[in-house]
């Protein structure tokens, strides 16, 4: 154990470095801080820079801002009450948070095959669009850190579309609490499934505009190009997850490694950085994949709507809450589980206990937590302007961050 | 997955001997090792390079407070193979008398995996485990003054912040 002073209060030992290290600073370097209230944060993210002139020589992020206790929370109520606060995490991607908390208990429960299928399409289907709606906040609001305001407007009109969409199915335009532990909030409503289409018939040439107007944009491939690279190896070692894990060249997407859900049954690609503009792991790749994975979730979305237009069209006596538990009675275990959200592997874990439907922790591992866990690898020696394109490549949301 | 738990045990028995591995917990629907905590950074860094494992990816790191009548904490480790992709759970039990000047203590494995850095920072934080030999052990989720480790099944939260009532 470290050694204590006497008087001094016991494990700040770290604490007193970090302010000690801060108060040496000389008189070359200067000390900035970035956010909370930075738009380029993405939210309440702080950044102390210690910079000298123009370079940023380290990075300490203070996370933090936005806690809101949900571990703690998720002890103190059973499990079908703890979704929406799942929600309520990675608030751009509801859907795929509830998905992944639900499919562990099913797992516990020992029901997840037997759900019927339509339930498995449904939620496969909202949470692809799900992650299309993020996947456009994440362009556009990068758009936007380089200075390219036109693809913020259009990513978020086209992002309007899904949010109604999903009202419509679920009643709340973000936090949907839609997705059931043994099935669902509702079925789809009546028709739903042909104004889903046609919605992908209107976005696939917006998507080829939006692709255009900014992949191959020569202002914003400079600003991204070669502009913070991560190997492989780092990426890896640093618990990054997701698009940020592929764009460094890793085939790596738990929809396929796992094969939860009906993914196995689904044609999809998993698209991987290769570094076609600078070097592979760039800002540029990151965003590529981006672009990418959205092709690809219209793809899956396109498969979903046939199925459930089809061979598992709706019935009158179709019940989405006939598997729906009363109580969820577990005994005790404890269980891992792990599933791809739109930032990167979303984990939960469970310990249960006997005799009660309240577990006794819940710990989620959240994909932007490592993910933003890198900036200060990335941003060693990089000028300020560039953390700005690294960070917004990182594509955060503080509300998993800090949970 | 669960093929491999018996294999890893194999592994680790003829590296560090009967003593690394505490017990086998195969009840539930996945298998975990017990690891002696004095082995832990050995075995992790044995476990991420040896070729038949290659557990390269840290998933996560729960602290978990096993009661205040049990007066123990554990620490999970979930591991995940990137090539393999198979996944393995580690787990160190810490007796404690859950004093806050007298925290449980376990090795870091910040040098096996760096993303092992904010996972023991929030476990320090909300749960009050100390990570021996962790370069930069600060809180980060709560104030730096924060008291206490709301995460302990036995917090009490404070009647006051900085002179301010918050109940």
């Amino acid at each position: 154990m470290a050694l204590q002073l006497s008087d001094a209060p016991p494990y700040q030992e770290a604490q007193r470095a970090h302010e000690a290290r801060l108060a040496a600073i000389g008189a070359e370097e200067m000390v900035i801080n970035m956010g909370p209230q930075h738009p380029s944060t993405h939210g309440v993210l702080r950044l102390q820079l210690i910079t000298d002139g123009e370079i940023v020589k380290e990075v300490i992020p203070h996370v933090g801002y936005l806690h809101r206790c949900f571990e703690k929370h998720a002890e103190s109520m059973n499990y079908g009450k703890t979704i929406p606060f799942t929600d309520r995490m990675d608030y751009l991607a509801s859907m795929n948070n509830s998905h992944a908390f639900v499919m562990g208990v099913e797992r516990m429960l020992g029901i997840d095959q037997k759900i019927p299928k339509r339930i498995e399409y449904i939620r496969v289907l909202v949470c692809e669009l799900n992650r299309i709606a993020s996947h456009l906040i994440a362009i556009g609001t990068y758009g936007i850190d380089i200075g390219a305001f036109t693809p913020f407007m259009w990513c978020f009109r086209d992002r309007e579309h899904i949010m109604n969409m999903l009202e419509w199915a679920s009643g709340s335009r973000m936090l949907y609490n839609y997705i059931w532990i043994g099935g669902l909030f509702y079925d789809l409503p009546v028709g739903f499934e042909e104004r889903c289409s046609e919605f992908i018939r209107y976005f696939k040439p917006k998507l080829h505009e939006l692709d255009e107007l900014l992949t191959a944009n020569q202002i914003f491939i400079s600003r991204t190009a070669n502009i913070g690279p991560l190997p492989a190896d780092v990426a890896i070692n640093y618990g990054c997850s997701g698009p940020m894990l592929r764009a460094s060249g890793i085939k790596w997407d738990l929809r396929r490694v796992d094969e939860y859900s009906v993914y196995p049954e689904l044609e999809f690609d998993i698209p991987t950085g290769k570094g076609e503009m600078g070097r592979i792991g760039d800002c540029w790749d990151r965003f590529k994949v981006r672009v990418d994975e959205i092709k690809e979730s219209v793809r899956i979305i396109e498969q979903c709507l046939e199925r459930l237009a089809g061979a598992l069209k709706r019935t009158v006596d179709f019940d989405p809450r006939a598997l729906v538990p009363k109580k969820v009675n577990l005994k005790t275990q404890d269980y891992y589980v792990r599933a791809e959200n739109p930032k990167g592997e979303l984990g939960f874990y469970f310990v249960t206990q006997d005799k009660t439907d309240i577990p006794k922790r819940v710990k989620a591992r959240g994909p932007s937590f490592h993910n933003l866990s890198v900036l200060p690898e990335l941003a060693k020696g990089v000028l300020i302007a560039d953390l700005v394109a690294i960070l917004g490549s990182i594509d955060i949301v503080l509300g998993e961050v800090d949970r | 997955m669960e093929i491999i738990i018996t294999r890893v045990q194999e592994l680790l028995a003829t590296e560090f001997g009967g003593e690394a591995v505490i017990a086998v917990e195969d009840a539930g629907l996945q298998p975990a090792l017990v690891i002696h905590r004095e082995e832990l950074a050995a075995v992790c860094l044995f476990l991420r390079d040896h070729e038949e494992t290659y557990f390269d990816f840290l998933s996560c790191i729960s602290a978990v407070d096993n009661g205040t009548e049990s007066g123990s904490f554990s620490v999970v480790y979930h591991l995940a193979s990137i090539p393999y992709r198979h996944q393995l759970t580690l787990k160190v039990t810490l007796e404690n008398d859950r004093g806050l000047d007298n925290l449980p203590v376990v090795p870091t494995v910040t040098n096996v995996w760096r993303t092992a850095d904010w996972h023991e920072r929030e476990a320090f934080d909300l749960m009050g485990i100390y990570f021996d030999g962790h370069p930069d052990l600060r809180r980060i989720l709560l104030p730096e003054d924060w008291e206490g480790y709301p995460l302990r099944k036995d917090y009490e939260e404070a009647e006051t912040y900085h002179g301010i009532a918050i109940k």
